[in-house]
């Protein structure tokens, strides 16, 4: 069965990219507009990853993560939070809220499936 | 150029790129903005270029310099992939297979050609400042550099990988990063459960395994750090180059030193345990065995990885002459000859111990006899390849446009049977495209699309391939056939003729359906050659066509040449040979079935009249005919005919022999096989014998 992946990003463009790439390579994908709407849309059904942008309004990126790591169903799900160069101390931020990893944008999508595939197999 | 290199190993190789190049270039016309195309393009030429450099050719690799330039421009999208690019580097992969062809024999190559085809290319690219070309040719020097660091030799590291206890709460699944090292290389490893707590104190959310991995990789250590690039803060990572401290071609370190090297025990501890070393460090409680597990295993990683590099670099494939694999062929026919002969003498004696062996060099023979074919078995893509050049340039020539699609590329056929199919299928590819497919006006007028379609297929079908050239042209017209051939003579005027027989005509001497003679077809000749030199393959060319929709050949070939399933029959005291091939079943002819038949010469088999050849008559065998003659049935050129024989002998593997040149003229037998016994048997080729008959009765001479 296809893997489902949620994607987050304030921004609809990325979301549109995210999703096409991970459409074309078999996945399912559900979209999340900040960290607020993914938790909710998160807390009626369950993903097997997740990749989530950094800045956004109403839910940031770092408490999406703590937030689900609360959950028992997303204890050990991959997250993988999609950052900026510049936002080297955000990376460790995001580790400590529980991340498994990064990706640094801009990035091609060869390398967005790169890392789920790292992290999710 | 230098004198005493061997060189055929370039020119092979540059052949053979010359030839995907080619076939490259092709595909790059229907997709010039194709990254993937444009980058072989590339690769081809830049590989002719340095090798040519390499074996003396320097002509050769100054002028590939100067066309791959140009293309490296087209490669950087600094200039587009266009027609004209192509069809100038084209003619440049022509001038370069020339100048190769050249050093063979000596002749002088055209220089002004050369210089046209430059300043041609230079004109494209002179759309780009001078200053740019340059950049060009250094960028392409550091890319040669980046890639020979990137493959570099392959070496041995041992990575030692412990995860945190908390590694599972960020969503890391460390198998992963085991199986992302696997990618890498050839990797062994070994998990370490040592902190593995009892149970009752064992938390299933927290990870208490480590691991060593030996890992033999060519990708460098910056490699394997990237593997764990998001756990750096959450594991133990060491990565060690067993091979920058351990000269590979020593012998593996001792135990001791080993362990010693990677802090698991101290100089002390190890001169306190010299002997049986292991047993006694883990007896001692300084190390446990997991550590000495993973401490052998380096040993073996290492002792291993030397012997792999005293055997001889494994290579994918050898290059050697047709004529070593003929020769080769040869053998293994005598072989199967002895054999046949050792397994007639065996089963005479009855000696178990010899039958055994007789069985076994039975199945041995068979095996090496399937291998060999194999061995000359090629794909049939590159020919198929070939020809996509040649509807190129021919459907130019003559103004019309073709696209050719081709299917089953990978279907393999003997060698030599490739070689001999490749002039028949031009011939069948150039009167599709000249009599076959109309000019665009004409297409568009019949309402079809103005680009006609050429199709090439190959499909196995038992022991035979069937060619299929398709073309959506303007179809056979039976009927004009027929009065072409009644105006020549070819067949008397109130012979009836199927439609299928209808097309066979076109398939004789002397008859051409081309309304004038062009250079490309319309002499007459041509698809007689090409029935004849089928047949010779022992193949057969069946023709089907829609007036107005297309033409379509088929041709059936066998898989191989020189080794056959025969069918032993008796006729009188002499014994033949029937291709296997062609035999449908046998059945009994009693004289009760003969006598029921209202005429002579066909037997019913299963409401179906079937006319039959009585070889007896037909070779004036003397003597009585047995009481029940055996029949055998076969299919020769789409009907059923019989052959009657006395006896049915068996199954043989038949090794065909040529009977040279004396016997050309006797052409019902296709060749000769030595039997078990020593003795010779025909061949018998059976649509030459129902030609023969069917000659003789319109003659009334038989």
């Amino acid at each position: 069965m296809a893997k489902t992946i949620m994607t987050v990003d304030d921004s609809a463009s990325v979301r549109q990219m995210v999703s096409l790439t991970l459409k074309d390579a078999g996945y399912e994908v559900v979209e999340g507009v900040d960290g607020k709407d993914a938790l909710n849309k998160l807390n009626s059904y369950t993903v097997d990853m997740v990749l989530t942008d950094l800045n956004m309004p109403n839910m940031d990126g770092i408490t999406l993560i703590e937030e689900l790591r609360k959950l028992a169903q997303y204890k050990f799900t991959p997250i993988v939070m999609l950052t900026t160069e510049s936002q080297g101390n955000r990376k460790m931020e995001g580790k400590q809220a529980g991340a498994t990893g990064w990706i640094v944008k801009p990035f091609k999508p060869h390398q967005l499936l790169g890392v789920i595939k790292k992290v999710l197999g | 150029m230098a004198i005493n290199i061997d060189t055929s190993a370039f020119t092979e190789e540059a052949y053979e790129l010359l030839g995907e190049l080619e076939e490259s270039l092709l595909a790059l016309e229907e997709s010039p903005t194709d990254d993937e195309i444009i980058g072989r393009v590339f690769r081809a030429m830049h590989t002719i270029k340095g090798s040519g450099a390499m074996f003396g050719f320097d002509e050769v690799s100054k002028f590939t310099h100067e066309v791959e330039t140009v293309f490296d421009l087209a490669r950087n999208k600094t200039i587009p992939v266009t027609k004209v690019l192509i069809d100038l580097t084209l003619a440049a992969r022509d001038h370069i297979r020339s100048m190769l062809d050249s050093a063979d024999s000596g002749e002088v190559v055209d220089q002004i050609k050369a210089l046209e085809i430059i300043e041609g290319l230079r004109k494209l690219a002179s759309n780009q400042d001078d200053s740019e070309y340059d950049e060009v040719a250094n960028q392409e020097d550091e890319t040669a550099q980046q890639l020979s660091e990137e493959a570099s030799e392959p070496q041995l590291f041992r990575i030692r990988f412990k995860p945190h206890l908390e590694i599972f709460s960020n969503g890391t699944n460390p198998l992963l990063l085991l199986g992302e090292l696997k990618e890498l290389g050839e990797a062994r490893i070994i998990a370490n459960y040592d902190d593995l707590p009892e149970l009752e104190n064992l938390d299933p959310e927290q990870c208490h395994t480590s691991w060593e991995i030996f890992l033999t990789t060519s990708e460098g250590e910056n490699a394997i750090r990237d593997v764990f690039i998001f756990v750096d803060d959450d594991c133990h990572i060491s990565i060690r180059n067993l091979e920058d401290q351990n000269d590979i071609d020593s012998e593996p370190q001792k135990l001791g030193d080993i362990l010693v090297k990677s802090g698991d025990i101290s100089t002390n501890v190890l001169e306190k345990a010299i002997k049986p070393l292991g047993h006694r460090l883990v007896d001692s409680g300084d190390v446990t065995p997991s550590i000495i597990n993973a401490a052998l295993e380096e040993q073996n990683a290492v002792r291993e990885k030397r012997e792999q590099k005293k055997k001889s670099e494994p290579t994918s494939s050898i290059r050697v002459t047709a004529e070593k694999l003929d020769n080769l062929v040869d053998l293994v026919g005598e072989l199967v000859t002895v054999q046949a002969r050792l397994n007639q003498i065996s089963s005479s004696r009855e000696n178990s111990d010899l039958q055994l062996i007789t069985e076994e060099i039975e199945r041995l023979t068979g095996e090496l006899r399937d291998n060999t074919m194999s061995i000359r078995m090629l794909a049939i893509g590159s020919t198929f390849n070939k020809f996509k050049r040649l509807v190129r340039d021919l459907s130019k020539d003559l103004g019309k446009q073709v696209e050719m699609s081709t299917e089953g590329a990978e279907t393999e056929l003997d060698k030599n049977v490739i070689d001999q199919l490749n002039d028949s299928l031009v011939h069948i590819i150039r009167n599709s495209i000249d009599h076959g497919i109309e000019s665009p006006e004409e297409r568009l007028a019949k309402g079809k699309p103005a680009e006609g379609t050429i199709h090439l297929a190959a499909i196995h079908s038992g022991a035979s391939v069937l060619i299929r050239v398709d073309d959506d042209g303007a179809g056979l017209d039976p009927d004009l056939l027929r009065q072409k051939a009644i105006a020549k003579g070819f067949i008397a005027s109130d012979s009836e003729l199927s439609d299928k027989e209808a097309y066979q005509l076109i398939l004789g001497a002397g008859f051409s359906m081309a309304k004038s003679v062009t250079n490309v077809s319309g002499r007459g000749v041509g698809m007689d050659v090409v029935r004849r030199s089928i047949e010779n393959l022992r193949g057969s060319i069946d023709i089907s066509s829609t007036l107005g929709k297309g033409t379509s050949f088929t041709l059936k070939l066998p898989l191989t040449l020189a080794i056959i399933e025969g069918l032993l029959i008796k006729v009188g005291e002499e014994v033949y040979v029937i291709p296997l091939a062609n035999v449908e079943e046998c059945v009994e002819l009693s004289a009760a079935s003969i006598n029921s038949s209202h005429s002579n010469d066909v037997i019913n088999v299963r409401d179906e009249i079937v006319p039959y050849i009585r070889l007896r008559d037909r070779f004036d065998v003397e003597g009585e005919r047995p009481a029940i003659e055996q029949i055998i049935i076969s299919n020769v050129n789409e009907n059923r005919v019989g052959f009657v024989v006395d006896d049915v002998i068996g199954q043989h593997q038949t090794v065909i022999k040529s009977l040279g040149k004396n016997f050309d003229h006797s052409s019902e037998f296709s060749g000769a096989t030595i039997l078990g016994d020593g003795s010779v048997a025909l061949i018998l080729d059976l649509r030459e014998m129902v030609r023969y008959v069917e000659y003789a009765e319109i003659r009334g001479t038989l």
